[in-house]
C-alpha cells in the first residue's frame, strides 16, 4: 500500500448527501477481477451524457457539463469534499478503487458510511471527518475561487487551508500507523498467528459444531 | 451489568485485543461470491498465502448470473469469466462451491441459513453489505470489503473495533398485511439512512418476536440501509427449530449441546443500549419508497415531500434531486405512480415465505396491461422447487408474470435484467439508489405482497383492500 504522510492538493465539491457508492462506480464496472482501471468510471452516470460499459474508451464519451469533475479548474483535483453519510450502501471496494485510481488521496467528509471508511483505509485513501461548521466553510472557500488547494498532515493530524486556519482531525491510532508506514495488515495480522491457533483451539472445544 | 446480545457474540470472539481498542476477530463462517472475491484470491495468491481454515468457506455465484437459461452458461463474456473465476479458484483451493445449475445454488444470503451454514452464535462475513441478513439467527454477521475478504481467508480473523449498542423496539403487534419489510422500512424512515451508523443493531419488541424466522432475515437485511454493519435478533425456539436438520447444522449430541449454548443468545434484562428506539408497531402501514434513498419512504396512502416545506438546505436539496430523478413532482399521491416493472426478489425478499405472500395476491387476477414486465426471481434453487411443488410458478405465469431462475437479478441489474432509462419499477429488493437497477432507472422499495398488488393494479395500490 502507498504510504500516505503528507499531501496537499486541490479540492472538488461534490455537494450532496448520502453519495451512494452505486453512483461512485455502477454495477457493470464491478465484473471486473482486477484492482485497476476504474478511474474513468468514477462517478459514471453523474459525469458522462451517455451509458458506460467496460472495456470503453471513456475519453470519447460526452461529458456533462455541470458535473464537478468535468470542470477545468477541478480537473487535477486529489481531496474530494463531500456531506454525510459518503460512500453509503454496497460494500464494493471497487468504489474506493475508482477514487483512488482517478487520483484522489483524501475525502473529506461530516460522516461516512462504515464499510467505505474501512475500505478506504486499505487502499492508502484517507476518509477524513471534520465537523459540520468547518466542512460549510470548506465549501464557501472551495467554490469562491478557483485552484484552492488544502493540505492534510496525517502525521500532525492536521488540514491546513491556504488562508492559514489549521484544523485538528481525529483518527485510529492503528490505523494511522498503518497509513503512515504504508503496511499490510495482513502480515501484521499474521505475526499472531499463535495466539489464532490458540483461540481456535479453545473456540472449537467449546463449540465444535462451528467447525463442520 | 448485564450483556446485549452483541457484547456475548464479541466477547466470544475476541482473539486478541490492543490497548485502542483494535481487535482481532475471529470469523467462523466465511461466504464468497463472485464480485468481491477475485482481486482477494489474487491477493493470497501474490503474497504466497493460503486460506487459514477452507472449511469456513462456503462460496456461491449470484449477483452476474443470468435467469433465464442458466443450463446454457453465461453468455455475458465478461460475467461469464468472473464467474470461471470464482470456480477455478474454490477448485484450486478445495473450498466449497454451489456452482450454477446445482440446486443449492442461489443469493448468497438466502442460500448460507438453508443450508444452516450460518449458525445461531456465529461471527459471518461476506464481501457483501446485505450479510446482515444472518444476524437474524442471533449471529454477529457484516458485510467486508474485498481487502477485508482476504484478510479474513488469510488469518481467519478481521480487525475490528467494538461498535456501539442499540436496539430498536418494535412495540406491540402489527396489524393485518404488515410485513417484515414495512416494518424495516419504517425503521429507516424514522432513523434514516445514517441512523445506525457506528452501531450494532439489535431488534427487538413484540412485532420482532411475532416475525417468522424469514421475516426476521428480511428486517436484519436491511440493518445496513440504516447505516448499521451488523444487525441481529434474540435466538428463541422459532430460530432452532428452523435450524434443525439443515446439512451443516449440528447432529446428535452436538446438536443438543449447541441447543443449550443458543439459549444464551438473547440481551440481558440488565444490558444497557447507548442507544435505543421505540416503534409503535400498530402505527405501521404499508411502505413504499418514492425517491433515492432508503430512508425517502412513505406509507401507501400519503404523497411525495414538498422540497419548500423543508428548512435545511442540504435536505430540500437532496429531496428536489430526488424527485427530478424519480420524475415525480411534490405532493404526489403515492397511489397514482404507475409502474413500468415488477420485481420479486432479491436477498430481501425471495425466499418461501415472500413468493407465497405475493402469489397469495396474484392468484385468479391478471399483471395489467400497462405493466411492462413482471418477474419473480426465487432466491434459490431450493425455493424455486419447493415454490414448483406448491403450485405458486403457475400462480404467477397465468396472471402473466415471468418466472425465473434463482440469482440478485434485477436487484442491482448485474446481470441482464435491469430497467432501461425512465423506467419505474416496484421491487422487492433493498436499494432505490439512482442507477442501481439499471442507468436511468427509478425504483420504488416495497414488500412482495405490495409489489404484486401494484403489477396487478398498474400502479400502486394499499395490497389490505384488494
Amino acid at each position: 500500500m502507498e504510504k500516505f504522510t503528507v499531501h496537499s492538493g486541490i479540492v472538488a465539491p461534490i455537494d450532496r448527501a448520502n453519495v451512494d457508492t452505486d453512483a461512485i462506480i455502477p454495477k457493470q464496472y464491478l465484473k471486473s477481477i482486477q484492482r485497476t482501471g476504474f478511474g474513468p468510471a468514477l462517478f459514471d452516470e453523474w459525469r458522462y451524457e451517455t451509458p458506460g460499459e467496460p472495456g470503453m474508451d471513456h475519453s470519447q464519451r460526452p461529458r456533462r457539463a455541470g458535473f464537478v469533475l468535468n470542470q477545468p479548474r477541478y480537473a487535477d483535483s486529489s481531496i474530494l469534499l463531500a456531506r454525510e453519510n459518503f460512500g453509503c450502501g454496497s460494500s464494493r471496494e471497487h468504489a474506493v478503487w475508482a477514487l483512488t485510481d482517478y487520483g484522489f488521496r483524501v475525502v473529506i467528509a461530516p460522516s461516512f458510511a462504515d464499510i467505505f471508511f474501512n475500505n478506504s483505509f486499505k487502499n492508502g485513501l484517507l476518509p477524513l471527518t471534520l465537523p459540520a461548521g468547518i466542512i460549510e466553510q470548506l465549501f464557501r472557500e472551495v467554490e469562491a475561487g478557483s485552484g484552492y488547494q488544502l493540505t492534510v498532515d496525517l502525521e500532525q493530524q492536521q488540514v491546513r487551508t491556504p488562508a492559514g486556519d489549521v484544523f485538528a482531525f481525529e483518527v485510529d491510532e492503528f490505523r494511522r500507523y498503518c497509513l503512515l508506514n504504508g503496511l499490510d495488515d495482513i502480515g501484521l495480522t499474521l505475526q499472531h498467528a499463535d495466539e489464532i491457533r490458540a483461540f481456535e483451539v479453545r473456540h472449537r472445544e467449546a463449540a465444535p459444531w462451528l467447525f463442520a | 451489568m448485564g450483556k446485549t446480545l452483541y457484547d456475548k457474540l464479541w466477547d466470544a470472539h475476541v482473539v486478541r485485543q490492543e490497548p485502542d481498542g483494535t481487535a482481532l476477530l475471529y470469523i467462523d463462517r466465511h461466504l464468497v461470491h463472485e464480485v468481491t472475491s477475485p482481486q482477494a484470491f489474487e491477493g493470497l495468491k501474490m503474497a504466497g498465502r493460503k486460506p487459514w481454515r477452507v472449511s469456513s468457506l462456503v462460496a456461491v455465484p449470484d449477483h452476474n448470473v443470468p435467469t433465464v437459461g442458466q443450463a446454457n452458461g453465461i453468455s455475458d463474456p465478461v460475467s461469464r469469466l468472473q464467474v470461471e473465476t470464482l470456480d477455478a479458484n474454490c477448485q484450486a483451493l478445495g473450498i466449497t462451491e454451489f456452482r450454477l445449475g446445482d440446486i443449492r445454488q442461489g443469493v448468497v444470503h438466502v442460500i448460507g441459513p438453508e443450508q444452516g451454514a450460518t449458525l445461531p452464535g456465529m461471527t459471518v462475513v461476506c464481501g457483501d453489505s446485505h450479510t446482515s441478513t444472518h444476524g437474524a439467527f442471533g449471529a454477529l454477521a457484516h458485510g467486508i470489503g474485498t481487502s477485508e475478504v482476504e484478510h479474513v481467508m488469510a488469518t481467519q480473523c478481521l480487525i475490528q473495533k467494538k461498535m456501539k449498542n442499540m436496539r430498536i423496539n418494535v412495540n406491540g403487534k402489527v396489524g393485518r398485511g404488515i410485513t417484515a419489510k414495512d416494518i424495516v422500512l419504517a425503521i429507516i424512515g424514522r432513523i434514516g439512512t445514517a441512523g445506525g451508523t457506528g452501531y450494532a443493531v439489535e431488534f427487538a419488541g413484540e412485532a420482532i418476536r411475532d416475525l417468522s424466522v424469514e421475516g426476521r432475515m428480511t428486517v436484519c437485511n436491511m440493518a445496513i440501509e440504516a447505516g448499521a454493519r451488523a444487525g441481529m435478533i434474540a435466538v428463541d425456539d422459532k430460530t432452532i427449530e428452523y435450524m434443525r436438520g439443515r446439512p451443516y447444522a449440528p447432529k446428535g449430541a452436538d446438536w443438543e449441546r449447541a441447543v443449550k449454548a443458543w439459549g444464551e443468545l438473547h440481551s440481558d434484562p440488565d444490558a444497557a443500549f447507548d442507544a435505543e428506539i421505540n416503534l409503535d408497531a400498530a402505527s405501521i402501514q404499508p411502505q413504499v419508497t418514492w425517491g433515492t434513498s432508503p430512508e425517502m419512504v412513505v406509507a401507501v396512502d400519503g404523497r411525495t415531500p414538498d422540497p419548500a416545506q423543508e428548512k435545511d438546505t442540504t435536505r430540500a436539496g437532496g429531496i428536489r434531486n430526488a424527485l427530478k430523478y424519480m420524475g415525480l413532482d411534490a405532493n404526489t399521491p403515492i397511489r397514482a405512480i404507475a409502474v413500468d416493472k415488477v420485481f420479486i426478489g432479491s436477498c430481501t425478499n425471495s425466499r418461501i415465505e415472500d413468493i407465497r405472500a405475493a402469489a397469495d395476491v396474484v392468484k385468479g387476477r391478471r399483471v395489467a396491461d400497462s405493466v411492462k414486465l413482471a418477474m419473480v426471481v426465487p432466491g434459490s434453487g431450493l425455493v424455486k422447487q419447493q415454490a414448483e411443488q406448491e403450485g405458486l410458478d403457475q400462480v404467477f405465469l397465468a396472471a402473466g408474470f415471468e418466472w425465473r431462475e434463482p440469482g440478485c437479478s434485477m436487484c442491482l441489474a448485474m446481470n441482464a435484467d435491469r430497467l432501461a432509462p425512465g423506467e419505474r419499477c416496484a421491487s422487492t429488493s433493498n436499494r432505490n439508489f439512482e442507477g442501481r437497477q439499471g442507468a436511468g432507472g427509478r425504483t420504488h422499495l416495497v414488500s412482495p405482497a405490495m409489489a404484486a398488488a401494484a403489477a396487478i393494479a398498474g400502479h400502486f395500490v394499499d395490497v389490505r383492500e384488494m
